[in-house]
């Protein structure tokens, strides 16, 4: 069967590593999960473009633009996500950021993500463990054990051999859990989030609301 | 069908002179502009209820009984009363006094609120929001619809062999609405007793506000009200209404760039695609509001919001007649028109619920349960 891979990528410039990164590891995790005997396919939440509907969304009491929300209903029927973003200020950009914000709280809960930084030098390379991973923990996503840092030495020169090996080892960990996943509709779904992008329809019964309170 | 206006009691700042109102002078051009709606012709005047600045709506019946005494016609209602941090005793009593000073021109919006410390000071559980809402209309419903009411809950003192005073006029208490941007529970909690339901959109696009209506229309059939079409829904709008779109838009755009609900943030022509702003001539307002009823169906109350942005009160004052001498008689006629016969045109009032008698169904406390009043056994 195919699985849907959702890449999200908050470089700024153009062209970006943020995004030469994140291709990367899509090709990978697409490789990965066909070497398990499945097919992906992979469509890409280039952040930036979003940013001024971001700040509409923000500024309107939340409420979201045509753009944001095709976005977070990409996210939250997604089966794996790959999260990659430039460090800025000792964190997450603030792009990438008001992004997760605008998520359903139960958009990725349970979806298996990968998550990636980059940045100038390998000194940033802790915000992987110490700002994505909780920021997707608060989400209860299933974040994989390998996380991809990338500093600008990465990409060329001695040892950038080792950059490889690591999307290799990350895209088959992220690829492991896509296809152990139960398929959608075949029993329980731990990877169908919710894109709180509609009004539930399946409402509680007023009488079970009513229920256990002063009548 | 019914139409008026809605002020939530905002002191905003002119931006285009700075000047801000005292207290004094916002009641009573909030007090002018119900007073302008009766003139003109409109139908409701309804205010906000607020317990902070920069609102000054905190004495909502003081005001709509001031507003009473001055008016013969209009129909004074809540947008909203705070359901969750008042005390459903104090808003019996309130509204039913309410009742007999105004000769029954009293309706209610019930709302949670918006401002979350509003809460705390009163002493509530903002994460309790909506089995407040929820017990406190229960209990709201019985003590206007019994004469003598026993009743423990988990949010309120107990109440042992009370009377609320006066009793609702007529013995016919007042049609309740529910509103909610969001909260399917409000809409359920609307449906579920043949309430109204007013969905407040000037925030939100009319694909949302279809989906909430929906909802309430479908539950309201199911709970055994009527047809879905016969659910009583209500809707806000805004505008600034001027001869030519061109000047609504010169004039207003100072007022939306920085006022604090609108401001550095979507364009004006941005925000006007997104919501139900509609900045231009009364035709433009006429056909942006007629289309609301092919998104959610014919419908029995439409409010707007005249008083935002700062706006001084001369311009709402001239905002109010255009609204009564240019909008809303072309809206009756085309409303009226496009209406099936079977889908009544006016919320319930007074009058209509004093002539259904005293056994209709708005006199059960749960009429979805049939004869089983009050507390179940």
């Amino acid at each position: 069967m195919t699985r849907r891979i959702v890449v999200l990528t908050a470089g700024l410039s153009q062209p970006s590593s943020t995004r030469l990164l994140a291709d990367r590891l899509a090709d990978a995790v697409v490789t990965q999960v066909s070497a398990r005997g499945e097919a992906a396919t992979v469509e890409v939440v280039e952040l930036r473009e979003l940013a001024h509907d971001l700040a509409t969304t923000m500024t309107t009491g939340g409420m979201p633009t045509p753009a944001v929300e095709a976005a977070r209903e990409l996210v939250s029927g997604a089966d794996a996500l790959v999260a990659v973003t430039p460090v800025f200020a000792a964190s997450y950009s603030g792009l990438f950021k008001m992004f997760v914000d605008v998520l359903d709280p139960e958009a990725v809960a349970g979806t298996p993500v990968l998550v990636a930084a980059t940045a100038g030098t390998a000194r940033h390379q802790l915000v992987l463990d110490h700002a994505l991973r909780p920021l997707f923990a608060y989400l209860r996503a299933a974040v994989v054990p390998t996380g991809v840092f990338a500093a600008t030495d990465d990409f060329g020169g001695a040892g950038s051999g080792e950059l490889g090996e690591r999307i290799t080892r990350a895209a088959g960990e992220l690829a492991t859990a896509v296809v152990a996943a139960v398929v959608v509709g075949l029993g329980s779904d731990p990877a169908s989030g919710r894109a709180g992008t509609r009004v539930g329809q399946d409402v509680t019964d007023f009488e079970d609301l009513l229920a256990g309170l002063g009548q | 069908m019914q139409f008026g206006i809605f002020s939530v009691g905002d002191i905003t700042p002119d931006p285009t002179t700075g000047r801000v109102p005292t207290d004094g002078e916002r009641i009573a051009a909030m007090t002018s502009y119900a007073l302008k709606a009766e003139e003109v012709g409109l139908d409701v005047f309804a205010t906000g209820q607020h317990h902070n600045p920069p609102f000054i709506s905190s004495a909502p019946t003081t005001h709509l009984a001031y507003i009473a005494a001055q008016t013969q016609r209009l129909q004074l209602s809540t947008a909203t009363t705070l359901i969750t941090t008042t005390d459903p005793v104090r808003i019996a009593e309130d509204y039913a006094f309410l009742q007999h000073l105004s000769g029954g021109r009293v309706d209610l919006m019930m709302g949670r609120g918006n401002t979350g410390p509003v809460y705390p000071w009163f002493g509530k559980d903002i994460r309790q929001g909506v089995p407040l809402a929820i017990e406190n209309y229960h209990l709201l419903r019985r003590l206007w619809r019994e004469e003598v009411v026993d009743w423990q809950g988990k949010f309120r003192t107990p109440l042992q062999g009370f009377t609320a005073t006066p009793r609702p006029l007529d013995g016919t208490p007042p049609f309740v609405w529910h509103g909610s941007i969001r909260s399917t529970e409000i809409a359920e909690q609307a449906a579920y007793y043949g309430d109204g339901f007013f969905h407040n959109n000037i925030f939100w696009n009319i694909e949302h506000t279809a989906q909430m209506v929906g909802l309430y229309r479908r539950r309201f059939e199911h709970y055994g009200h009527g047809s879905a079409d016969q659910a009583v829904v209500g809707l806000g709008g805004q505008a600034f209404i001027a001869g030519s779109e061109a000047e609504a838009k010169r004039t207003f755009r100072p007022y939306f760039d920085v006022a604090p609900v609108y401001g550095h943030g979507p364009s004006l022509e941005e925000f006007s695609r997104m919501t139900p702003l509609t900045v231009g001539t009364p035709e433009m307002v006429i056909e942006r509001t007629l289309g609301f009823a092919d998104a959610v169906g014919d419908y029995q109350r439409q409010l707007f919001l005249i008083d935002h942005a700062g706006l001084p009160q001369e311009v709402v004052l001239e905002q109010i007649e255009i609204l009564g001498r240019d909008v809303v008689p072309v809206l009756r006629r085309e409303f009226e028109a496009r209406r099936p016969a079977h889908v009544p045109s006016d919320p319930p009032t007074h009058a209509s619920m004093v002539a259904q008698g005293p056994d209709a169904p708005h006199h059960l406390v749960a009429p979805a349960r049939g004869a089983a009043v009050g507390a179940p056994a």
